[in-house]
């Protein structure tokens, strides 16, 4: 059994509670129409996102995805920020010109959801030879789904960090879905990413993406050989979306009872609950008041998005350039 | 003032930045050259001279060999830039742009902007262009109009070595992406370069003769170009004002306006296709805003719509020439 303290049980139990709540706030705001463009819910892959990132510090880089909310509360960005962004608001962490695709914070170490599927992983690499440079053990991670490890900048990256043997971290999140395809169908070493990474040429590791333990304690090992200088490394998790890929998505493709079965059996939140309650490391009552808390700062976020100034028109063209003329 | 070749101008001033920041790296392929070879590392030093020596000098993690993979080159720069260093990133040819587009374009690019203006992405790619050495048509390219075409790149094209030197410090200090174009018939060309601390602002052309007849406005290797057509002009007391534009983003429209204005005459002379360029733009910019001015249409001097062949000959017809430039001034002096 993971040895983690009472309080990093209940961080994380805090995380993944906010980011479960943020989706599904969103979810059904997404319906008034005050929300534009496209959004990517993270609901059922918490436990990836926080089982990762609580194992960082502010100066390890990450790179997300189009579906990134959970990985930036967990890298920790400023929730209410990150709803007025996704809102298209002047005071959204991005000033309303990222929407929910291109969420970024750089002060916390999250340098950018990203819309294009396989874009952010050469970044990565690229922010662990930054690392490397500095030689103080930090690192460089890349979150991906199924969808991306088909993509070529993703086998560039992977053979890049292999070679100049590059303090990064390929972190696949395998939820069964690229977009609207199966990955048994996409993905030709089909269930299995990891061997790929592994045919790369890095250390990989697998674990239950729907077990917060499993996944802590598989990304730790990875993490230490990382972090020691052995070079780059990959984990697949085994996740699941709640969610389609984009919300409006009607999931015609989902089999019959799937949803119900997975938010059943696979959710990691329901999953921890039980593992830390069995143990008697944490209390319903404990956990149910952060929900609670969970629930006033949604509460507080959607009204404080709801109510915020929209950008000025006037500022369209700025922050282009740093300096131009 | 030391007298060097556009190559060494620009080895010399990555050394010099190097040393004076830590934070610079520079990755590419065959940057260093011989890696895994039985020549070992610096067998090639660059294969275009331009990175030589940088290896041995400050080691393996600030000068890095990559293998052949563009996308992964230009997106380790995008990232590293963000993570606070000073990547110079070198594609080998400049034509490999269409290999890596989506991490300059959709990716360093726009973070800036879409980040909120609150991050910068300090990162140069060094890239090799143009026609002249039969080459063929996917490594001859000036895609300097694609990239000028992009909010948020910067995009610059030294035709002396102190430009080199004065522009290449600018974007190494500059918290920008910027696209540096260095033409592969240019990297021989000779000049005094100044010593010491040297930095040529974007956004600045610079007048290469003024002649008050005409306007010629250039850049890269076309400048050099319509030098040997204002020679012969001069020869006939034709005055050409040559702008060579140095950074196409930023412009500077003051200087081509300004001239212009004295001038009444606009020849616009672009090593690329004529749909969509350079030539396009700056003669639209004149039209729209110095239209009381002119005296004549401006005359745009390009290759065809056409990609650029293989044989000397085609070659040579596909290129703008000192003469095709002349001929177009002399045709707007003609024209009434």
């Amino acid at each position: 059994m993971l040895q983690l303290g009472h309080d990093q049980l209940l961080g994380a139990y805090r995380r993944m509670s906010t980011i479960r709540a943020f989706e599904e706030r969103l979810h059904d705001e997404i319906k008034t129409g005050e929300i534009g463009g496209f959004t990517h819910l993270y609901a059922g892959q918490e436990a990836v996102a926080v089982g990762i990132c609580d194992q960082l510090t502010v100066d390890d880089k990450i790179v997300s995805t189009h579906r990134g909310h959970g990985h930036c509360i967990a890298k920790g960005c400023d929730v209410k920020g990150m709803m007025l962004e996704i809102y298209g608001k002047a005071d959204g962490l991005c000033k309303g010109r990222a929407g929910s695709m291109h969420i970024a914070d750089l002060e916390v170490g999250m340098l950018g959801a990203n819309g294009i599927v396989g874009g952010g992983a050469p970044q990565a690499v690229g922010a662990a030879l930054a690392a490397k440079m500095d030689g103080k053990g930090r690192v460089g991670i890349a979150f991906s789904g199924d969808g991306a490890c088909n993509q070529g900048t993703t086998f560039e990256a992977m053979n890049l960090a292999v070679v100049t043997k590059a303090p990064a971290i390929f972190v696949f999140e395998n939820n069964h879905y690229s977009e609207h395809t199966g990955v048994d169908y996409a993905v030709g070493t089909a269930k299995d990413i990891a061997s790929r990474a592994e045919a790369f040429g890095m250390k990989v590791w697998r674990a239950n993406g729907c077990d917060f333990f499993d996944t802590f304690e598989q990304f730790r090992d990875l993490l230490e050989y990382v972090r020691a200088g052995n070079g780059p490394a990959a984990i697949e998790l085994d996740t699941e979306r709640f969610y389609g890929h984009f919300e409006g998505d009607p999931q015609r493709y989902r089999g019959s009872g799937e949803l119900d079965r997975i938010r059943e059996e696979r959710d990691c939140l329901k999953a921890f609950r039980k593992v830390v309650t069995d143990a008697a490391l944490l209390t319903d009552a404990e956990m149910d008041a952060i929900d609670d808390e969970v629930r006033i700062l949604i509460d507080e976020a959607v009204a404080q998005a709801r109510a915020g100034a929209d950008p000025d028109p006037a500022t369209v063209a700025d922050d282009v350039y740093a300096e131009y003329y | 003032m030391a007298v060097m070749n556009i190559r060494e101008a620009i080895l010399r001033t990555l050394h010099d930045e190097m040393e004076r920041d830590g934070d610079i790296l520079v990755l590419g392929e065959d940057v260093v050259g011989g890696n895994g070879t039985a020549g070992g590392p610096e067998a090639i030093g660059g294969i275009w001279g331009t990175t030589g020596g940088l290896w041995e000098k400050f080691g393996p993690n600030r000068v890095i060999d990559t293998p052949i993979s563009e996308s992964a080159i230009i997106g380790a720069a995008a990232g590293a830039a963000l993570a606070g260093k000073r990547p110079v990133a070198e594609l080998m040819f400049a034509d490999f742009v269409g290999v890596s587009l989506d991490q300059l374009w959709n990716q360093m690019a726009k973070f800036r902007y879409m980040f909120g203006g609150k991050t910068k992405c300090p990162a140069v790619v060094r890239m090799v262009y143009g026609a002249g050495m039969q080459t063929a048509a996917q490594h001859s390219q000036s895609v300097y109009a694609l990239l000028t075409a992009m909010p948020g790149l910067k995009v610059v094209l030294p035709t002396t070595p102190a430009d080199a030197k004065g522009l290449l410090t600018e974007a190494l200090r500059g918290d920008d992406p910027v696209m540096f174009f260095e033409h592969k018939a240019l990297y021989g060309v000779k000049g005094e370069v100044p010593d010491g601390d040297y930095r040529i602002p974007f956004g600045q052309a610079r007048m290469v003769r003024e002649g008050g007849d005409v306007t010629v406005v250039a850049c890269g290797r076309m400048v050099n170009f319509s030098e040997k057509a204002a020679d012969k002009l001069a020869a006939d007391g034709i005055g050409v004002d040559l702008i060579d534009l140095r950074t196409t983003s930023p412009l500077d429209e003051d200087a081509i306006l300004d001239s212009v204005e004295q001038t009444g005459r606009l020849v616009v002379v672009d090593e690329s296709p004529p749909r969509c360029s350079l030539a396009a733009d700056i003669a639209a910019l004149v039209a729209t805003r110095a239209f009381t001015s002119l005296k004549a249409p401006p005359e745009m001097i390009t290759g065809p719509h056409a990609p650029i062949p293989f044989s000397r000959v085609l070659e040579r017809a596909w290129l703008p020439s000192p003469q095709t430039i002349e001929g177009a001034v002399r045709r707007t002096l003609a024209f009434r």
